[in-house]
């Protein structure tokens, strides 16, 4: 293996993608192992390795559990890669120790995107393994699959042999176990272990569960096909949040985030209607400062990172974010170290806490993302927020010396009328006339304007995906009406947005379809200059499946969905409710307020009464309480 | 704060496992192993401070180093001994560090002193090495070798000849040959190992690359 790669390495682009060792990384000995992981990112390295949710399971894997378990890495090989690798005949292989993926035990997938359902296959493939997971038995590594995009999988039913379902932290050391014992027991059946495997909570093993659809194509039932087989399947979760990688790897090449991140809070509970990760990775657990302060300690001596980032779903809605950044200052002020905080809240506050973190010449752009551009139509989406507000927050960006805001938009919300979308182009360019006023001509607004993709497990996933003729006229009027000095547009293709519609509602029939776009060549679908719309066409149309049915079809409340058996903890009737406020234009408080009842509660008491009040978002429950709040 | 200033010259080997590190990569690879060493770095000033270090010659994606030389600045004292020790724990596999020194603050910089590189080129070809040998004869004897090349994206026209100080071949081995070259290494102009082997017609053949010694004025 080392001779070819050492023929074919000079021939690719960035041969540093392939060949490991990074700082950091673990090797652990091979024969010495019992249950050998590799996890698999299917995108490329500079993308995986900027993936925190890997991360933290090789941290996990290598270093919280056993000494006889081992896990390794491997990432999409890009194009030019693949095709030498193809014509080399070799197959695809761990960075770590260089070992096939078919000699592993498992193989891990990370799911955090719809577009990555091809890479999947076309990885299993390059490993030499059969695609789908009913023609791969005992001999062949196990394929499990995690991450927000496994909350609905069922596209990826037919290839994937195990989704976990929820945080993954605990449950790896689950499988490992069983994993382990079955190697041990020696020559179990594939299905055997898979039956084990389904007893763990948070584990959805597709095969034993049996989907029957009506006539019309959606789905009459669900039914499992074994006692052992859990309905509906409940996704797992932490009850705290365990402590974070404090060894992460530090890579060689410059990645999309070349940087230390360390994860301060997990779950939102905002309430955007939009969101998914908004809804699936729910409850709100907060790391505590202190915590974070001596991991920031630690991770900077284990690397030399020139950066850390403090990530979390909505950074201003850590309860101590600003005695932590007050703190994170005093302590590495002198030193030139950057501290980064993405997904800020749209408020004043933001502004003065990344006045702190950026020192005056520094401050290039800022972000925001008020969605929509109407007060009305952000009741809606309930992301409230006033337009003086707005301009306020935006006028003491400039002010402050930040030349460049980044606004967030979608079109494509339910209700919207033209005027909303009018109200995009009005509203950026006030924003940018609050520029001129205060910075001159130097002041810059960039918009992205993207469509609302309705997601399953939020209260929009009965939406239709926004009409193609509709979408595009309303690009075509942005495109019309921002233009001029200090405005910068960019939009997404429809093509690509109908897919990541489609699969993300997607039920098991399109696994043939997936099948069949890879065959005629799809991967790398979230690159906008590899997609290919008509391979993907074709497919649909070979497997007599439409991505409209999916993707555009109004959902009535009672239609059954394909996720329905999966249990993020978010129940549908919430979301049932929720759709309906939205509709009427009501918003709702964001649960540390006011407890919505969106049904967390319930699924997880035992977790909730284990950890200290203020750990979690959810208001705490007392011994003997069945969730009262949360009916 | 100090305005204290120290110089230290560092030997260093980037072997095989770090070969496909670009320039840039091998720069961001040596500032985080200062950090993680706990160095007492002297920054650059600025609103982009950057520790201050300089590495004599980039190497070619693909070549393995065996003595390269770096410069780094520091705020505080350390003994050669004192920085290796510091250094050696913290650095990846295929990064050696093999030599320290501290230099006068005013010495010229190190891209500044460059003269030569020595490349040795290991190439599996089962041709005669007669054969080759008459090639560089020829190349040698050539009063210009126009060829062209790719710079940051774009296609220039340049003459190979003068940048070629030696070249001799050997056979190693059954089916082995060994292709050593001093080229030029300057601020006037560097060759490339690549483009010689290529010039005589060897570069598809399976072969290695190492820089094995670099030229500096203060060495003559």
């Amino acid at each position: 293996m080392d001779e070819i790669l050492e023929r074919i390495l000079p021939t690719v682009s960035k041969p540093a993608r392939y060949t490991g060792g990074e700082w950091n990384s673990v090797v652990k000995d091979w024969a010495a192992a019992e249950v050998r992981w590799v996890l698999a990112f299917p995108d490329i390295y500079e993308i995986g390795m900027s993936n925190l949710g890997l991360a933290i399971l090789y941290d996990q894997l290598n270093r919280q559990g056993g000494e006889w378990v081992l896990a390794e890495r491997v990432y999409a090989p890009w194009v030019d890669m693949e095709r030498a690798m193809r014509a080399a005949g070799l197959p695809l292989f761990s960075l770590e120790s260089r070992h096939p993926l078919a000699e592993f035990d498992l193989i891990g997938f990370s799911l955090p995107y719809e577009q990555l359902y091809t890479n999947v296959l076309n990885m299993l493939d390059l490993a030499g393994l059969p695609l789908l997971a009913a023609e791969r038995d005992e001999r062949h590594p196990l394929v499990i699959a995690g991450g927000s995009a496994a909350c609905n999988p069922e596209p990826l039913a037919d290839f994937v042999d195990a989704f976990v379902l929820g945080d993954g932290e605990e449950i790896v050391h689950d499988i490992s176990g069983v994993v382990r014992q079955a190697k041990r027991a020696g020559g179990k059946s594939r299905l055997a272990l898979l039956r084990r495997l389904a007893e763990i909570q948070g584990v959805y093993v597709p095969r034993f569960y049996q989907v029957t659809y009506h006539a019309d194509g959606t789905v009459a039932g669900v039914r499992p096909t074994l006692p052992q087989a859990p309905m509906p399947v409940r996704k797992r979760i932490v009850a705290t949040l365990p402590p974070p990688p404090v060894r992460p790897l530090v890579p060689y090449l410059d990645i999309v985030h070349n940087r230390a991140a360390i994860e301060i809070q997990r779950g939102c509970g905002r309430g955007c209607r939009f969101c998914h990760a908004g809804m699936v990775y729910r409850p709100v657990r907060q790391r505590p400062p202190d915590e974070v302060l001596a991991a920031v300690e630690e991770i900077l001596a284990n690397t030399g990172f020139e950066e850390i980032a403090l990530l979390s779903l909505s950074a201003s809605d850590y309860g101590p974010i600003e005695r932590l950044v007050r703190e994170l200052v005093t302590r590495y002020g002198e030193q030139p170290l950057s501290i980064s905080l993405p997904s800020l809240r749209l408020e004043s506050v933001s502004v003065a806490l990344m006045e702190q973190l950026q020192a005056a010449g520094r401050r290039s752009s800022l972000t925001f993302a008020p969605e929509a551009a109407s007060e009305r139509l952000r009741r809606v989406i309930n992301k409230p927020i006033a337009d003086q507000e707005l301009l306020a927050v935006a006028e003491e960006a400039y002010s402050r010396g930040w030349k460049t805001i980044k606004l967030y938009f979608m079109i494509g919300h339910p209700t919207q009328t033209l005027e909303d979308v009018a109200a995009i182009a009005d509203l950026a360019r006030r924003v940018r006339a609050v520029g001129q006023r205060t910075l001159g001509r130097k002041a810059q607004v960039n918009i992205t304007v993207s469509t609302l993709v309705p997601k399953p497990h939020t209260p929009f996933q009965w939406l239709p995906l926004a009409d193609e003729a509709e979408v595009r006229a309303q690009q075509e009027y942005l495109q019309d009406h921002l233009r001029g000095p200090g405005l910068k547009l960019s939009w997404n293709r429809y093509a690509e947005t109908l897919l990541e519609a489609a699969l993300s509602r997607g039920d098991r029939r399109l696994g043939a379809t997936l099948y069949r776009a890879w065959q005629l060549g799809a991967r790398f679908d979230g690159w906008s200059d590899q997609f290919q719309a008509e391979a993907w066409r074709q497919a649909f149309r070979e497997t007599g499946l439409s991505p409209d049915f999916y993707a555009r079809r109004p959902r009535p409340l009672e239609e059954r969905f394909p996720w329905d058996h999966l249990d993020v903890g978010v129940t549908k009737e919430y979301l049932v409710r929720d759709y309906q406020a939205a509709l009427r234009g009501e918003t709702r408080p964001d649960c540390r307020q006011q407890c919505a009842a969106c049904g967390i509660l319930t699924a997880f008491r035992q977790e909730r009464l284990r950890v200290a009040d203020e750990a979690w978002g959810c208001p705490p429950l007392k011994a003997g309480e069945t969730g009262t709040n949360d009916r | 704060m100090t305005d204290d200033l120290y110089r230290m010259r560092i030997k260093f080997a980037k072997g095989e496992p770090l070969k496909y590190l670009s320039h840039l990569d091998l720069s961001r690879t040596w500032e985080r192993a200062f950090r993680r060493a706990g160095l007492p770095l002297a920054y650059s000033q600025g609103f982009n401070p950057r520790p201050r270090f300089q590495i004599a010659a980039g190497l070619p994606v693909g070549v393995t180093g065996q003595a390269e030389l770096l410069d780094v600045w520091l705020n505080r004292p350390l003994s050669p001994a004192g920085l290796i020790s510091r250094l050696r724990p913290v650095l990846p596999p295929g990064l050696d560090l093999l030599a320290a020194e501290e230099v006068a603050l005013r010495a010229p910089s190190l891209q500044s002193q460059l003269r030569a590189a020595d490349y040795r080129a290991v190439v599996r070809s089962l041709e005669p090495v007669e054969a080759i040998q008459a090639r560089v004869q020829r190349l040698l004897a050539a009063p210009t070798l126009p060829r062209r090349r790719q710079h940051k994206g774009r296609w220039q026209s340049y003459d190979l000849r003068p940048l070629i100080l030696e070249v001799t071949v050997k056979a190693a081995g059954e089916g082995e040959q060994v292709v050593e070259m001093r080229l030029q290494a300057s601020p006037q102009g560097a060759g490339r190992p690549d483009e010689l082997l290529d010039a005589l017609g060897l570069s598809l053949a399976p072969h290695t690359i190492a820089r094995t010694c670099l030229h500096f004025e203060f060495d003559r």
